[in-house]
């Protein structure tokens, strides 16, 4: 068996400690790292995903596969910083101002997160100015919103008018989320993207990052 | 004999308890709100003040649990009293703050208006097996700083039930206490005769927000009762066991019996909930689940045991339409909740986890009701021993739909349900149409709404009503309430 298949093996049943050796012995090796991301870790993480899909694993085995995952990622992400291979993306996270339903933002996160994504998560009651002040200095690739009130989700909208005045449109994707939040009201504000649950956001921020 | 179910055995019910008291000990409860912890500060508790840490105190909780009601009463509009939350009394209530209305005639969501508030009201007015109404769902063509408020409004408008209801923010208190006093005419009449019941929510795990431990503060210096609706989601925010998450469950209610009785001793109180389990193959909390109904029955009876009246979010379901998934787990929930006592059941109307309100389903989920009310009057004799005379008749005459027997003991024995379940034969059912169950339920929708009778709560109150109303909509920048057709009729 290959060492990255080898991998791909050990993260699918969530084993950190035998990912984090195994990406060592095949740095160790001279397999490529790029190779090590997309073939071991990002494999892996993908057959993952296709099995949570059709419920032949659940929740609590994705997210033990991305601890796996972050492991061999913490060996990697130096040598991929340093041969200038772009992170996948960063995302600044939030539930917006006046809602504190951060469940659902969270399991957002951590998938995102086990996906390989730099996540930096403002909490809950987060104000429009603070999603993109925070986007802008930390030069993330997309903004996710969540909102679980019919009362709070109108403040995404200040956050996409915002980000247009401000010509950071397109360059600052914007992808939301939560109970009251529909794919029609995301075209109705102007966000990029809608996601209906953690592991569809997941795939939604992919493409929107592939997009730029 | 009055059926009853239980899933806890005395020894594990005490167990929970105890230990949900060792965790509000020992781990503490966080609270966001200065005031709160500088109360329960000078009750002796032990406070973090950076983590907003409050650590209670075994005093301080039998000081709390002493001083709540075991039972309390709900008045309509004109005093009259409809609720004796109290015992196994059981009543049927709607589920609440729905973010959509399911429209029947294109089966799909929409947001919702003053049109369709409006309408609710008037069907659960006429629904006699829903004691009380409750701000079901959220209009979307107001203000959303009034969108809580408008809610209570148009309910105390058009239906003269108690209102189960609540805000979603500190400052909606006050209008919506405002509304409540037009009504009783004085806060003293208020706190004799509850008109409303505020759902105030903790966040699991073991934490209080500003806004919601404020509201029961709040509620509890009007002597407005509240219900706790803590929501331990097994298996995510709250252990996957349904023991633990009952002690979570425990845990938090207790600390808000400890926040209002602290602030206002007596203040009544519904030991309440929506726990879930959560779904961890679709990332859900289904209120339909078997094991969210079986904590919501097991939370009742350490209620019970505690001495309080109780309430949960149980006989819903998470269906997208009316269909036999919204039917199944919308009556076991309901036939559990009645068989475990559970003073005040709330879910009717309510799809799609909670977030989605059918009129049709409403008007199905009252028949639920209606059958299960009268499951629990149990089996009791009645003129039936010695039983030799009935069963002589019976031989003699061959039959005895006229006998007296029948005659005296037919409606309180039967129960006849509505239009929307059919007992038909089947060559009747189909000359009559082969209607199916949605469109039963929408004709009678549509029925009840044509017999809608205006609320007589006196138009001087509702005049009082709409100015309190139509002042605090201009405070929010709203010149005008959006109009309602009828909006003649009721004042
Ligand atoms: C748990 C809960 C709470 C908890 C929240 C705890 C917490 N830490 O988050 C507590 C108890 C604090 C709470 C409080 C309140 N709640 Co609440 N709550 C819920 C409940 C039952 C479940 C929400 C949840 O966590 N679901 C599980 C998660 C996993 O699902 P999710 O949030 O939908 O997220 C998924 C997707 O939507 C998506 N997603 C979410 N965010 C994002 C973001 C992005 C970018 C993407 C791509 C995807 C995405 O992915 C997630 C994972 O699958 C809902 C009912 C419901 N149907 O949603 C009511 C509900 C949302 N609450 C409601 C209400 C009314 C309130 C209160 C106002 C009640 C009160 N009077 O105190 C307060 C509001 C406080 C405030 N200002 O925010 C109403 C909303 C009504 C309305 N019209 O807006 C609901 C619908 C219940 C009801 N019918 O009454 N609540």
């Amino acid at each position: 068996m290959s060492i990255l298949t080898e991998i791909v093996e050990n993260l699918i049943v969530g084993d950190d400690e035998k990912v984090s050796a195994l990406t060592q012995k095949a740095i160790d090796d001279g397999v490529l790292p790029k190779q090590i991301l997309d073939d071991g870790l990002i494999a892996g993480m993908n057959t993952i995903g296709q099995q949570f899909k059709n419920h032949e694993i659940f929740l609590p085995d994705v997210l033990m596969a991305a601890r796996a995952m972050y492991a061999g990622m913490d060996k990697l992400r130096p040598l991929l910083l340093k041969e200038g291979i772009p992170s996948p993306g960063k995302v600044v996270l939030g539930t917006v101002r006046g809602d504190l339903h951060d469940i659902g933002k969270n399991l957002v996160g951590i998938m995102l997160k086990g996906a390989g994504f730099e996540v930096i998560d403002l909490g809950n009651d987060v104000s429009p100015e603070k999603f993109i002040q925070t986007a802008r200095e930390h030069d993330a690739a997309v903004i996710g919103m969540s909102a679980l009130l019919t009362t709070t989700m109108s403040a995404m909208k200040e956050v996409t008018y915002q980000l247009k005045e401000e010509g950071l449109a397109g360059r600052i994707k914007v992808i939301v989320g939560g109970a009251p939040v529909s794919a029609e009201f995301a075209v109705e504000i102007g966000a990029d993207a809608h996601g209906y649950d953690a592991a569809n956001a997941v795939e939604r921020v992919k493409s929107l990052i592939s997009e730029n | 004999m009055r059926p009853v179910v239980r899933f806890l055995d005395d020894e594990l019910l005490v167990r929970i308890i105890a230990e949900a008291r060792t965790i509000l000990c020992k781990l503490g409860v966080e609270i966001h709100n200065d005031s709160i912890v500088a109360m329960l500060a000078d009750h002796g508790a032990k406070v973090d003040p950076e983590k907003n840490r409050v650590f209670l105190t075994d005093d301080i909780i039998d000081k709390a649990l002493a001083a709540a009601p075991g039972s309390f009463q709900l008045y309509d509009v004109h005093g009259r009293r409809t609720h004796d939350l109290s015992g196994h009394n059981v009543h049927f209530t709607p589920g609440s703050a729905a973010i959509h209305v399911l429209d029947n005639e294109t089966n799909t969501i929409r947001t919702p208006t003053t049109g369709d508030v409006v309408e609710y009201v008037k069907v659960v007015s006429q629904l006699d097996h829903l004691a009380s109404q409750s701000t079901a769902i959220v209009p979307g063509d107001v203000h959303q700083n009034i969108s809580d408020s408008y809610r209570l409004f148009l309910s105390l408008m058009y239906c003269e039930k108690p209102v189960v209801t609540g805000t979603f923010t500190i400052d909606a208190f006050n209008i919506m206490k405002d509304l409540q006093l037009a009504v009783r005419g004085s806060r003293e009449e208020l706190r004799v005769k509850p008109l409303t019941i505020f759902s105030c929510c903790p966040t699991a795990p073991l934490k209080w927000s500003d806004v919601t431990s404020q509201n029961v503060v709040d509620c509890a210096k009007y002597a407005i009762p509240v219900e706790y609706i803590s929501m331990p989601l097994a298996g995510f925010v709250a252990p996957v066991t349904l023991v633990g998450s009952l002690i979570q469950h425990t845990a938090e209610t207790i600390s808000g019996i400890v926040i209002s009785q602290l602030t206002n001793p007596g203040t009544p109180v519904l030991y309440g909930g929506s726990p879930a389990i959560f779904d961890v193959r679709y990332e859900t909390t289904p209120m339909g689940a078997i094991e969210t109904m079986m904590i919501d029955c097991a939370y009742n009876e350490i209620g019970k045991h505690l001495g309080l009246p109780t309430q949960a979010y149980i006989s819903l379901s998470d269906a997208k339409q009316l269909d036999a998934q919204a039917g199944l787990e919308s009556s076991m929930g309901a036939t559990l909740a009645a068989l475990a006592g559970i003073n005040n059941i709330s879910g009717p109307g309510m799809l799609d986890f909670e977030s989605c309100l059918s009129l049709e389903k409403l008007v199905v989920d009252n028949e639920i009701a209606g059958m299960t009310l009268r499951m629990i009057k149990g089996i009791e004799p009645k003129d039936d021993f010695p039983a030799l005379p009935i069963f002589e008749e019976l031989l003699k005459e061959q039959y005895l739909l006229i006998s007296k027997h029948t005659r005296r003991h037919l409606r309180q024995e039967h129960y006849f349900p509505g239009p929307v379940i059919d007992r038909a034969n089947r060559s009747r059912w189909i000359e009559e149409g082969g209607v199916s169950l949605r469109e039963r339920a929408h004709r009678e929708v549509t029925r009840l709404l044509a017999d809608y009778q205006p609320s007589e709560l006196s138009d001087d109150v509702k005049k009082d009503l709409t100015q309190r109303m139509e002042h605090e909509a201009r405070r929010w920048g709203m010149d005008q309430l959006p109009h309602r057709q009828d909006a003649g009729a009721t004042m």
